[in-house]
């Protein structure tokens, strides 16, 4: 009885603490650790969208498309002669078109430092539980397991020559009595 | 009445074989497709002439441009040259360095290809006011 109880109140903690764990590698303070844009609450898949790929390189739509009026400004001088643009405002032309560079793109993340942590405490919290089992469930082994009972029982195959070919005597030398 | 079998069946083999285009004359003609491979010159010349157009609208950039990255090859310079004035044409900077980005991936492993690129374009560069992304710091994170 008492053990039940035990044994359910571990399963609730267990089922807890995998809720608690589920939306921790999606949740939004961890992509955007991760570099993901989490500006938006939900896509307009009806009209085209701006998409960052490295085989498509200029997108369907601007990244930026409501300009403010300096942005705009901005968007009128690029019209006449591009050699007469600082190099500040050619990076914000660029980054006005498009989110992020080819060397952005190809950027990794760190999420696999994450995933390999959080595999690793499961894997450890798995191994606490055996470990608890192996002191508070498990009674003693057999007394057929003991070491004197072993070294009778391995007399006694040695005597009737189990496996004399390929197996356990085989490995005993009956002259010499030892093992081979 | 087996061997009357094998014999109607080898004869009907025999004409079969005889019928095939194929195997009528050895080694003359093969079953490869009859159409013509375009030359490399036709390709850029066809390339050139998509980005000349003179009124050449953001789509059509866009798509050329997409489709000829999609390819497996680097592009000539002589097709970027025309893609970078059709970007000037379209008053459309930021499109025009993502072009030298996209074709520096796009080189892979292959680490000289970009640089005689820009060699090669260079004139139209600084005709143009194009800075590579290089100059503006761009290609490091």
């Amino acid at each position: 009885m008492h053990d039940i109880k035990m044994l359910t109140s571990r399963a609730l903690v267990r089922g807890l603490k995998s809720g608690f764990w589920r939306p921790l590698s999606s949740t939004s303070g961890v992509q955007v650790a991760h570099g993901k844009d989490m500006s938006f609450d939900v896509l307009d898949c009806s009209v085209p969208q701006y998409n960052n790929r490295l085989d498509t390189p200029l997108s369907d739509v601007p990244f930026v498309r409501n300009l403010n009026s300096e942005q705009k400004q901005l968007k009128e001088k690029e019209n006449g002669p591009w050699t007469k643009l600082t190099k500040e405002e050619i990076i914000a032309l660029y980054r006005l078109t498009y989110e992020l560079t080819y060397p952005e793109m190809r950027r990794g993340s760190s999420e696999w430092k994450t995933v390999l942590g959080g595999v690793f405490i499961f894997l450890g919290f798995s191994g606490m539980l055996v470990w608890w089992q192996r002191i508070f469930v498990f009674g003693e082994v057999p007394h057929t397991l003991s070491d004197e009972w072993v070294e009778k029982q391995t007399q006694r195959m040695i005597d009737m020559r189990i496996n004399p070919v390929g197996g356990f005597a085989y490995h005993w030398d009956y002259v010499k009595k030892q093992w081979k | 009445m087996f061997r009357a079998v094998v014999r109607l069946s080898t004869s009907g083999v025999r004409s079969l074989a005889r019928t095939r285009p194929c195997f009528s004359a050895p080694l003359a003609s093969r079953c490869y497709s009859h159409a013509k491979v375009e030359t490399d010159e036709e390709f850029d010349a066809r390339w050139v002439t998509y980005f000349s157009k003179p009124d050449i609208d953001a789509w059509e950039l866009k798509k050329g441009m997409n489709t000829l990255i999609g390819y497996d090859l680097v592009p000539e310079p002589k097709i970027l040259d025309s893609a970078l004035r059709a970007c000037r044409r379209l008053n459309d900077l930021a499109s025009a360095i993502r072009i030298l980005e996209a074709v520096k991936d796009k080189s892979g492993p292959h680490k000289d290809i970009y640089p005689y690129l820009i060699q090669e374009l260079q004139p139209t560069l600084t005709e143009l006011g194009i800075s590579t992304p290089e100059d503006l710091g761009m290609d490091k994170l």
